[in-house]
């Protein structure tokens, strides 16, 4: 099984990293923002799985006449990993939450215009000498 | 005592003295009793030290070793006591100037002043007797940052604009260039200690004379153009800080850091060779005219007492860039000779701004007849910048005449000589005008400056007369760099 | 004996375990106590472990008995023990000062799960450097970042959210990059112990799955790193989080995260591979001069003082960066030990703007006018902090810089010595400009009086103020360790072997 079948695995792995990727850099909602991101991990948890898999081989329990069996080792690494995952989106979730009841919103634009909002009259009303130079702020976010 | 441990006491009273001065902030009497009980003190100590019979050969004061090979040490050699002896025998005569001028004029935060001036002072004796290059570039931005609250001591936009000015160009200047220098050498020969005869073997000359303009250009302090904008913005600092560390103690731990580098880490030999020696020499000669030049220009008198230093210091700069024996004497000299005549020309400048609120040269006609004492005080130092006899300036001047003679360099001879012809134009015009021009308003009496500031001014001017009459001693201890 | 044998997994199980206990107390001042202990007992055992190892041996510790390639093995050489100083150290030092700040920053209700949250970050981040396991760093990452992205949030500006998030994305993405770059070397050799993998590696290092491996974790580590530039979610997350977290982040996570890239690039990969046969050096070079340079001229532009600083932590590690692209000992030797330097520069300025908060409650360059006189002893901090980021002498800024620039200067690229140098005179720039309102400008006479901080807060400051000058005298310990464990990196390459 060489060639390009035989790896698809990989292909939809990278196929769903990038589109998880694109998600987390497109998307102004935080929430798909988080989406994207599951998704990006997630590609990578198959590509571990998939790396575990010997051709032929069988699950790693010991039975007679199985000679082969799949690398348990990748599977087992990737469970950690999924926890980690879960924590992430959690840990994500509960920030968007808390963003909610901050902002009332969870578009990046209408956290930012708030932000802005905040921060420039501020600096204009307080700061009447030239010592202030213009706030890097933009260049600071993504 | 030791010698080391002279050294130790040397470098410790100064900071004893701000504990003093700190801790009895409230008391002005005290405060500033202490302040010159311990000034006069602290030039015994350096007296003692060159008198010591062995001075020179003492163990030197190992203070910590951050860096393996690269100590913070003390050791004196003749140059660094020089140094030493003019700013210790002048802090005290300061002191006693600022107490009039200080009261007089009714300035704030004087405990401050008192205090930042004495930590100054401290880093003075430390840049004068490091025993490394190291030593002295640690000492020498203490005292760049020591003397930036004396700067910008009146807390105006002035001072602050001032203050930038002064801080960006020295410490940018020491970080960027002298540090680069200073890195440099040690990657080259790993060490920076002060070695009689210099201390690299046989780097090229290209290397050395970029190391060389390296150094030069690094010493902020030494006011070489175009990094002398300092200096001038420096000038918003209360009159005595002036006198003191503009004309004396920060100005003359530039140039003497220079002579350092030539004499020590050079060597006056490789010096000699270096073609970039001459190139720098002819950037102080380029200095020298510039700076007499703007000082005429100049009807502020600080500023043009600031431009005549600029001017002043790039004589020394020039002494330890012709690479013989007489220019570096010559300008070991300087650094005493022109010490003395400043200080006395800042003092007379503080008199006249207290007593007779005057800053512009242009208003100081007959000014000589209200206030005699300071004129004739401002007409001494002026003619010891010059260079005429009978004041000391005439020695210095002598040896750098004969040093630009030594190396053929006859171009270098005119240029000292027609600066000391501008100096008599703006130097020495402004008492000649004091005394024989009819002032605007008609004379209202005698009325010179609060008593502790005149004889502050009449042991500056009595030390120019001095150094002519006595000026052996100074010249063999010079002399003695060249063993 | 037994139980300095368990020194290596008893500095990561205390924290780990004191967390929980936070959380079942519940008591704002019992939780502190507890995270005290916990961070002085993770301190004690990194001094042990530095004592035992200082002289180039490793220990190696068997988590559970397994057998090293098999089971998770933790080892620790002399880099690895000086970073766990450092980490403890500097988790110790923010917690002496913490109690106050924490209070007067944090709900009381949240308080004991803030130090949960910390005590998590923390025992994240020894575990980071205690694990010879390329997985089990993976996990101690995710441990320490989830747990900062929750201490981040706590911040009392709503701005901390947003903060938290950004981090919390761009976090993600580099520890998945790091992840499926271990699965690559993993394909390769079959194994996930450091010391293994290392052996393995050069066998199979000419294949591009190798080289996509180096890839994904350079990139991984640069966003851990907040290297130039991938450093977009540092600033505001040091700006906005409590005064604390961004004291001790700043000291430690960083620093960490240069230890990770040391391990892998040097440790791992070996220095042949990633230093002369990648374009990693160069690479590193430039993203460093950019670092130091661009993260010097934006701090010149803050208007906060706390995102000043997070902008010269971008700088710095430009410097940390570029000792490891001059890929000489004397290099690495540099990048070492500005680690160690520049926690003790940060941690002292963070905190000591911890401290302006909890008295004045912000940290605007406008808010600071005239702070010098009313709280000259947490000024007079920032000075010393300040000069030290400048890198004055007898400062350790000035020890770092010098090595660095020695290290420049043998191969003869004074250019680059310029760079440094010049970054030090845009940090003058911008240090000046925070002393100069704190001492020129008068307070306005509408502002609220302010006092000094409390005497529980200025002691840490000034431990760590002491601690800049001292190091920078007294270079024994942080020159020595930082040179020996350069050479084990350098010389012994991939790894010295074990005892």
């Amino acid at each position: 099984m060489n060639g390009l079948p035989g790896l698809y695995n990989d292909f939809i792995a990278i196929f769903l990293m990038m589109a998880g990727f694109y998600v987390v850099i497109s998307q102004g909602n935080l929430v798909k923002k988080l989406v994207g991101l599951g998704l990006f991990q997630t590609s990578v948890f198959i590509f571990y799985i998939s790396m575990g898999k010997v051709a032929g081989g069988n699950a790693p329990i010991l039975t007679d006449g199985v000679e082969v069996y799949s690398n348990p080792l990748p599977h087992v690494l990737i469970l950690t990993a999924i926890v980690v995952g879960v924590a992430t989106t959690a840990v994500g979730l509960a920030l968007v939450v808390r963003i909610q009841e901050a902002y009332g919103t969870v578009e990046e634009d209408d956290i930012q215009a708030q932000d802005d909002a905040e921060e420039w009259p501020d600096d204009t009303a307080q700061d009447s000498s030239k010592d202030t130079g213009p706030d890097a702020n933009g260049s600071a976010r993504s | 005592m030791t010698p080391t441990l002279l050294m130790a006491l040397i470098l410790l009273l100064p900071l004893a003295t701000t504990v003093g001065v700190v801790a009895f902030g409230r008391r002005p009497n005290l405060r500033e009793t202490i302040t010159v009980a311990s000034g006069i003190g602290l030039f015994l100590l350096v007296a003692m030290l060159g008198l010591s019979p062995d001075w020179m050969d003492a163990p030197r004061l190992l203070l910590a070793e951050p860096i393996e090979g690269l100590p913070i040490a003390f050791s004196a050699e003749p140059l660094g006591l020089m140094f030493a002896l003019v700013a210790s025998f002048l802090w005290p005569v300061t002191s006693l100037y600022a107490i009039g001028y200080m009261r007089a004029h009714h300035e704030q935060n004087q405990t401050r002043f008192y205090a930042a001036f004495a930590v100054s002072i401290s880093a003075a004796m430390g840049i004068a007797l490091a025993d490394n290059m190291f030593t002295l570039f640690v000492f020498y931005e203490v005292l760049t940052v020591s003397t930036y609250p004396l700067v910008t001591h009146a807390g105006t936009d002035a001072a602050k604009r001032a203050g930038r000015v002064y801080l960006g160009l020295l410490m940018g200047t020491s970080i960027v260039f002298l540090l680069l220098a200073m890195l440099w050498t040690w990657s080259l020969i790993g060490t920076l200690d002060f070695t009689p005869g210099g201390v690299f073997g046989d780097e090229s000359g290209l290397v050395l004379g970029t190391l060389l303009v390296l150094f030069v250009i690094g010493t902020g302090k030494a006011a070489i153009m175009p990094f002398h904008r300092w200096l001038p913005a420096a000038m918003v600092a209360p009159t005595p800080v002036s006198a003191l560390l503009h004309a004396v103690a920060v100005v003359k731990a530039g140039v003497f850091t220079i002579l350092k580098v030539a004499v020590y880490l050079f060597g006056i030999d490789t010096i000699a060779d270096l073609a970039a020696a001459d190139w720098l020499a002819a950037l102080a000669a380029l200095t020298i005219l510039l700076g007499s030049l703007v000082a005429m220009t100049k009807d502020n008198l600080k500023a043009r007492l600031a431009y005549s230093t600029i001017s002043q210091l790039s004589y020394i700069i020039l002494g330890a860039m012709l690479g013989v024996a007489a220019g570096v004497v010559g300008g070991g000299m300087h650094v005493v000779m022109h010490a003395f005549g400043k200080i006395t020309l800042f003092f007379c400048a503080g008199a006249i701004m207290v007593a007779a609120h005057k800053t512009r040269v242009s208003e100081l006609d007959g000014l000589g007849r209200t206030m005699p004492l300071t004129m004739l005080a401002f007409l001494i130092g002026a003619l010891s910048i010059v260079g005429l006899p009978p004041f000391g300036g005439t020695w210095s001047k002598w040896w750098l005449v004969q040093g630009t003679l030594d190396t053929g360099l006859w171009m270098l001879t005119a240029v000292l000589l027609i600066s000391s012809l501008l100096n008599i134009a703006y130097l020495v015009s402004i008492p000649v005008r004091g005394f024989f021009v009819a002032p605007a308003a008609p004379a209202t009496g005698v009325k010179e400056a609060p008593l502790p500031s005149l004889i502050a001014i009449g042991i500056t001017s009595a030390g120019c007369l001095a150094l002519f009459l006595w000026a052996d001693p100074l010249y063999r201890l010079v002399g003695e760099v060249l063993q | 004996m037994s139980f300095l044998e368990h020194l290596p997994v008893l500095i990561v199980i205390v924290p780990l375990m004191a967390a929980p206990i936070c959380v079942l107390l519940d008591r704002p001042r019992l939780a502190w106590l507890v995270a005290l202990i916990a961070a002085f007992s993770s301190l004690f055992c990194a001094i042990a472990l530095l004592s035992q190892v200082l002289d180039g041996s490793v220990i190696s510790y068997e988590l559970g008995g397994w057998a090293a390639p098999w089971g998770i093995e933790y080892r620790i050489d002399l880099l690895g023990a000086f970073v766990l100083l450092i980490v403890s150290a500097m988790a110790a030092a923010v917690l002496d000062f913490a109690k106050a700040s924490v209070e007067h920053e944090i709900p009381t209700d949240r308080i004991a799960r803030f130090y949960a949250a910390f005590l998590l970050a923390l025992a994240g981040l020894l575990g980071i450097v205690a694990t010879g396991d390329a997985f089990n760093v993976f996990v101690f990452l995710e441990i320490s970042s989830l747990a900062s992205y929750a201490l981040i949030s706590m911040g009392r500006d709503r701005r901390a959210l947003n903060a938290a998030f950004q981090y919390l994305v761009m976090g993600t993405i580099g520890a998945t990059f790091i992840l499926i770059g271990i699965g690559f070397l993993y394909m390769m050799t079959g194994t996930l112990n450091m010391q293994d993998l290392a052996e393995r590696l050069p066998a199979v290092a000419d294949t591009n799955t190798v080289r996509a491996g180096f890839a994904f974790l350079t990139v991984g580590i640069g966003l851990k790193l907040a290297m130039f530039p991938l450093h977009l979610w540092l600033p505001n997350a040091y700006a906005y989080a409590p005064s604390i977290v961004s004291a001790f982040l700043a000291a430690t996570a960083t620093k960490v995260a240069l230890y990770v890239m040391l391990r892998f690039m040097l440790g791992i990969f070996g220095v042949d591979f990633s230093l002369h046969e990648m374009p990693f050096a160069w690479i590193l070079m430039v993203l460093g001069v950019l670092g130091i340079l661009s993260g010097s001229l934006v701090a010149i532009y803050q208007d906060n003082v706390k995102r000043m600083l997070a902008y010269s932590s971008v700088a710095q590690i430009g410097y940390m960066v570029l000792g490891i692209a001059i890929a000489t000992t004397a290099g690495v030797t540099a990048a070492v030990l500005h680690m160690f330097n520049h926690a003790l520069m940060k941690g002292a300025l963070f905190l000591a703007l911890g401290a302006v908060v909890y008295r004045l409650g912000s940290v605007r360059l406008n808010d600071l006018s005239g702070l010098g006189w009313h709280m000259p002893w947490t000024m007079a901090a920032v000075v010393v902090g300040g000069l030290s980021l400048i890198g004055v002498p007898p400062t350790v800024g000035f020890i770092s810089k010098w090595y660095l620039v020695i290290a420049v200067l043998e191969h003869g690229w004074w250019p680059l010595a310029l760079v440094v140098l010049i970054g030090s005179v845009l940090a003058l720039i911008y240090v000046w400009r925070v002393l100069e309102v704190a001492y020129l400008r008068p307070r306005p006479a509408s502002a609220p009086p302010v006092s000094e901080a409390p005497l529980s807060m200025l002691i840490p400051v000034w431990l760590l103020v002491i601690a800049n000058i001292y190091f920078g005298i007294a270079t024994h310990l942080s020159v020595g360790s930082a040179e020996r464990a350069a050479a084990l990196l350098m010389g012994t390459a991939p790894m010295g072997g074990a005892q």
